[in-house]
């Protein structure tokens, strides 16, 4: 725990000190990569957030939730197409990723979904994300809203 | 002798229960069923409905017929699938240029609950200017579906809303109104470009 705590500290100054890192946050083998989200029309709709999680450790971690005080429900969903085309979403449950592998949150798979927004997602803001692992560790990136329109992270 | 017969009885009574099975298969889930879901779409002048567009304008099958058509089916309440369909034909629409104005390019909510007509109009605002977004009564909308042979389910969630469950694929038609090809939601995106424009040129051909 010690360790998770000087690593946000440490990220935390260096945001402060105008670095602005996404990837350095919490616990110090799991890195997020490309995180980016679209712009919402109101509250009234979900949002969706994406982005790569990798565990550069040498243990397995589990992504057990997630946290933001954009939206009251925010869980990772799951989009399937199935055979005959038909696409639908539900809750993902816990994730675990091997040391040395990366999951992605990208459209039409897995997905940050944000239930109950408590603010309309805006173009050109961001907001913070916190990952829960089951180890008790945290990591929190700041999450970049894009346009409705945009189709990956360097939109 | 006699257990030889009874043999024979024995491999006859299977025969007339495979035979049994076969026309069950045969009627139910065979050829001499009723199409399962998931088959092909009709031509769109095989296709009945009434729509309303973005702008109000009355819509039908009819309306499509005469330009190539590509047509989606969603809802603007997803925040992952459709979004990205709708960023994607609208990549698709930029790099065909001038041949995208060919096209009718419609997106056709399965949720006419929520997706009023000044809905539509402001969600389809946010992606290339040629999408058109439709609604209309449930029962038409079901029919529409009905005849594209798209499916789509109303499923509650958790947090006591609902999300709708639905084919993700675009539709492609020629200008007749015949159905071409479809691009899937697995399919690499990268494909739909030179398949849309195969779709438009095999229309050419078919004109000529
Ligand atoms: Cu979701």
């Amino acid at each position: 725990m010690k360790k998770y705590i000087l690593t946000s500290t440490l990220a935390a100054l260096l945001t402060l000190g105008g670095f602005s890192a996404p990837a350095l946050a919490g616990l110090e083998y799991v890195v997020v990569e490309n995180a980016w989200s679209r712009a919402s029309i109101g509250m009234n709709r979900p949002g969706a957030a994406y982005m790569t999680i990798r565990n550069t450790g040498d243990e397995p971690v589990t992504l057990i939730g997630l946290t933001t005080p954009l939206a009251m429900m925010p869980e990772i969903h799951e989009t399937k197409t199935n055979a005959e085309g038909v696409s639908s979403m539900s809750p993902a449950g816990e994730i675990a990723i091997a040391p040395g592998e990366s999951v992605a949150l990208e459209p039409g798979g897995l997905h940050a979904m944000l239930m109950r927004l408590q603010e309309p997602m805006t173009e050109g803001d961001t907001f913070p994300l916190t990952l829960l692992f089951d180890d008790g560790g945290e990591v929190t990136v700041e999450v970049p809203i894009l346009g409705i329109a945009a189709r990956g992270p360097e939109d | 002798m006699r257990r030889r017969a009874i043999l024979g009885y024995g491999a006859a009574g299977v025969g007339a229960v495979a035979l049994m099975l076969f026309v069950g298969w045969w009627q139910v889930d065979g050829p001499g069923g009723p199409e399962p879901v998931g088959q092909r779409p009709v031509a769109l002048t095989e296709m009945d409905f009434r729509l309303t567009d973005h702008e109000g304008n009355a819509v039908g099958p009819e309306t499509l017929i005469g330009r190539p058509t590509m047509a989606f089916f969603g809802f603007t309440y997803c925040p992952d699938v459709c979004p990205t369909t709708l960023s994607d034909i609208s990549g698709w629409l930029d790099d065909l240029g001038d041949e995208a104005d060919e096209m009718n390019v419609v997106f056709i909510t399965v949720d006419p609950e929520r997706d009023t007509v000044e809905t539509m109009a402001e969600y389809v605002g946010y992606f290339h200017p040629g999408i058109r977004g439709w609604t209309g009564p449930e029962e038409q909308i079901a029919r529409v579906a009905d005849g594209f042979r798209a499916t789509y389910e109303r499923v509650p969630t958790e947090s006591g809303d609902y999300t709708m469950n639905h084919t993700a694929s675009v539709f492609l038609f020629a200008a007749s109104g015949r159905f071409v090809t479809m691009i899937d939601y697995h399919e690499p995106r990268e494909f739909a470009v030179p398949k849309i424009r195969r779709a438009l040129a095999e229309e050419m051909e078919g004109a000529t």
